[in-house]
């Protein structure tokens, strides 16, 4: 589509729908949110950016295959599960690593943080192959 | 070892995953391909050593306790299940090696190969009716997609069909849970054990009919098979024999097991029912096989017929009859793919599949005749093949339960196999040449490998069926008394509930 509004504000909108999308991520962990939301948004983005520009620019945007996307989030949430069995407990269960940082701060690393993003790359990817394949086909 | 229990899942997934990252690799993705399958065969053979040592293995995903969270649970039946699944997946996977033409296997045929069988894997090893309805869900549609792969004109046709029959099953299943959780606020399958009794048994023989249906569709029972035969004989032959072999028969389990844990609150009601489904199956199947020239028109009608026995076996809800069915699934799991891999061999050395077009094989290629052969003399049920302890366990337990006219059926049924069989055997093999061509080419070795392997375990079943039978029995054993399941997944705690026994609050803190 040919159209110098749309383009201008995809522009625009691509950097706030992936920071939003990243920031639906993080906070899914306790609030409402989480991969699969995020990552609609992030495939919304890039679904966005795809009707502004055209898919051979999408594409260059993009750097790796849609499907490529799918493999590694499906890869991050089985070795998410797997981590669980390291410690000998059931598949998927969540395992925490605990720094603590000077001012009685910490961060926590988990592997169901991992689970999410593997989720998040699993929907970008799907959404994405689909529309990839809409719009070439 | 509770770890043991997710590996039959797990091992594919990986594999999937990793070669949808190398999706350009061709060679890479052969070799991954084949070689997960075959570490998917070594993975199931330790769980079947261990559910035979040990017992019923449980496992709480994520930790999070039954009935609450997924379980995943390996019997007997599911870890032999989950074994015979690895052995079909190798030989189809060797198969395929020649069978799938590079174009198939560019668009993504390895790694969805790899996501059918979690599919599979997760539906035999999962405790809980939802969790059951997403692995069927993931199979049906990694089986679409394979069924559908090269998009020719007769293969859209027949996946219209599988899809859309397949679909409306799904919806039944999913419309019975939701019928069982609104009634029973559980779905772990253990948990529904020892609460169903409690619960008015009317209703519950209502959504027993609901899951019967649904389940029916997809093992392709009488009158709901049509489906089957109109899409089986499509896809390329490593696909249909991994189908013809397999798919069908998760629907057959999932009756199995949800008519033994289950809905056994009226057995002389729902029992009687699928007695008269399964001799109708094995009926119609058989008779609609006896009109057909394509090969694998031929195989796919009996397919349906063959489920038909199994049906029959569960009807007759007794130790011999479970025990049967069980060696049963495994049998005719191999015997059927068998049979369309070497029909695939055929269509390599004469050109068609269709009956009228060739023959003279048994001249060009005497060894191939025999893998037929013994195949096909399995699967009538001729001694000393594995097929004849099958049968010879089904019909006598028909025969002990005194149920005469499936017994009469079911030996009946056995002849006209053998005679769709010898109607392969006269045509294809036996004729002279007459109006077709026998090719030049010999079929690559690798073709040959699985018929081989395949053919040996037929004949193996049938000289030394001890150990199978006595797997067998276990399981059958393990169907029977479900309080052995129900301890496996929701501990000792409860053990000292019996089924039955009415006791309201079980496994502590069910609202």
């Amino acid at each position: 589509m040919n159209s110098l509004i749309l383009r201008t504000t995809t522009q625009l909108m691509i950097t706030i729908l992936l920071l939003f999308s990243v920031f639906l991520l993080l906070r899914g962990h306790d609030l409402p949110g989480g991969g699969f939301i995020g990552g609609l948004v992030a495939a919304a983005a890039v679904a966005l950016y795809l009707i502004a520009f055209g898919a051979d620019a999408a594409t260059l945007l993009l750097r790796v295959r849609p499907r490529a996307l799918l493999g590694a989030g499906l890869l991050a949430g089985v070795l998410a599960g797997l981590m669980g069995m390291v410690t000998a407990e059931p598949f998927l269960t969540g395992q925490w690593l605990i720094f603590d940082l000077p001012g009685n701060a910490e961060v926590k690393l988990s592997s169901v943080l991992l689970f999410d993003v593997g989720v998040y790359l699993v929907v970008v990817g799907a959404v994405l192959t689909m529309l990839f394949a809409l719009e070439q086909g | 070892m509770s770890a043991l229990v997710v590996l039959p899942v797990v091992v594919p997934l990986l594999a999937a995953a990793v070669l949808l990252l190398f999706r350009g690799q061709r060679e890479f993705q052969r070799v991954l391909a084949t070689g997960a399958t075959a570490l998917l065969l070594v993975v199931s053979a330790v769980l079947l050593a261990q559910v035979s040592a040990q017992g019923i293995l449980a496992v709480q995903l994520g930790g999070w306790q039954a009935p609450f969270g997924i379980t995943f649970v390996a019997d007997h039946l599911s870890a032999i299940m989950v074994l015979i699944t690895a052995v079909m997946a190798l030989a189809s996977a060797v198969y395929a090696l020649v069978d799938i033409d590079p174009e198939r296997e560019a668009s993504g045929f390895h790694p969805l190969f790899q996501v059918l069988l979690v599919g599979i894997n997760g539906a035999f090893l999962t405790g809980d009716l939802f969790n059951l309805f997403v692995w069927f869900e993931v199979m049906l549609i990694a089986s679409f997609v394979l069924l559908t792969l090269g998009s020719s004109r007769a293969q859209l046709e027949g996946g219209i069909k599988y899809v859309s029959v397949n679909l409306v099953a799904s919806m039944l299943f999913l419309t019975a849970i939701g019928l069982l959780y609104g009634f029973t606020g559980t779905l772990n399958m253990a948990d529904l054990a020892v609460v169903l009794p409690e619960h008015d048994a009317g209703l519950v023989t209502t959504i027993a009919m609901l899951f019967m249906v649904a389940f029916g569709i997809k093992a392709a029972v009488f009158p709901l098979f049509f489906w089957l035969p109109a899409s089986y004989h499509t896809p390329p032959i490593a696909i249909s024999a991994f189908f013809a072999g397999m798919l069908t028969k998760v629907g057959v389990y999932a009756l199995i097991r949800t008519f033994t844990l289950l809905f056994v609150a009226d057995v002389g009601y729902t029992h009687t029912i699928l007695l008269w489904i399964g001799g109708l199956t094995m009926v119609t199947g058989v008779l609609t096989a006896a009109a057909q020239n394509d090969i694998r028109k031929i195989l796919s009608f009996h397919i349906v017929s063959q489920i038909g026995y199994l049906i029959v076996a569960l009807a007759l809800y007794t130790p011999l009859a479970l025990a049967g069915a069980v060696f049963y699934l495994v049998h005719v799991i191999i015997a059927k793919a068998n049979l369309f891999l070497i029909a695939g061999i055929t269509r390599r050395l004469s050109g068609s599949f269709d009956l009228r077009h060739i023959g003279g094989l048994f001249q060009h290629a005497p060894f191939l005749s025999v893998l037929f052969l013994i195949s096909a003399l399995g699967l009538a049920g001729i001694p000393p093949l594995s097929g004849f302890w099958a049968k010879l366990l089904v019909i006598a337990a028909a025969l002990e339960a005194a149920q005469w006219w499936v017994t009469g059926v079911a030996l009946a049924v056995g002849l006209l196999t053998l005679f769709s069989m010898t109607k392969i055997w006269q045509y294809a093999f036996w004729s002279p040449l007459t109006n077709g061509v026998v090719l030049a080419q010999r079929p690559s070795r690798l073709l040959y490998a699985p018929t081989i392997a395949l053919a040996l375990l037929i004949l193996l079943l049938g000289l030394w069926s001890e150990p199978l039978i006595a797997l067998s029995d276990a399981a059958a054993a393990e169907l029977l008394d479900p309080s052995r399941y129900v301890q496996a997944v929701l501990g000792p705690a409860t053990s000292d509930v019996g089924l039955g026994a009415g006791h309201a609050p079980v496994a502590g803190g069910r609202p």
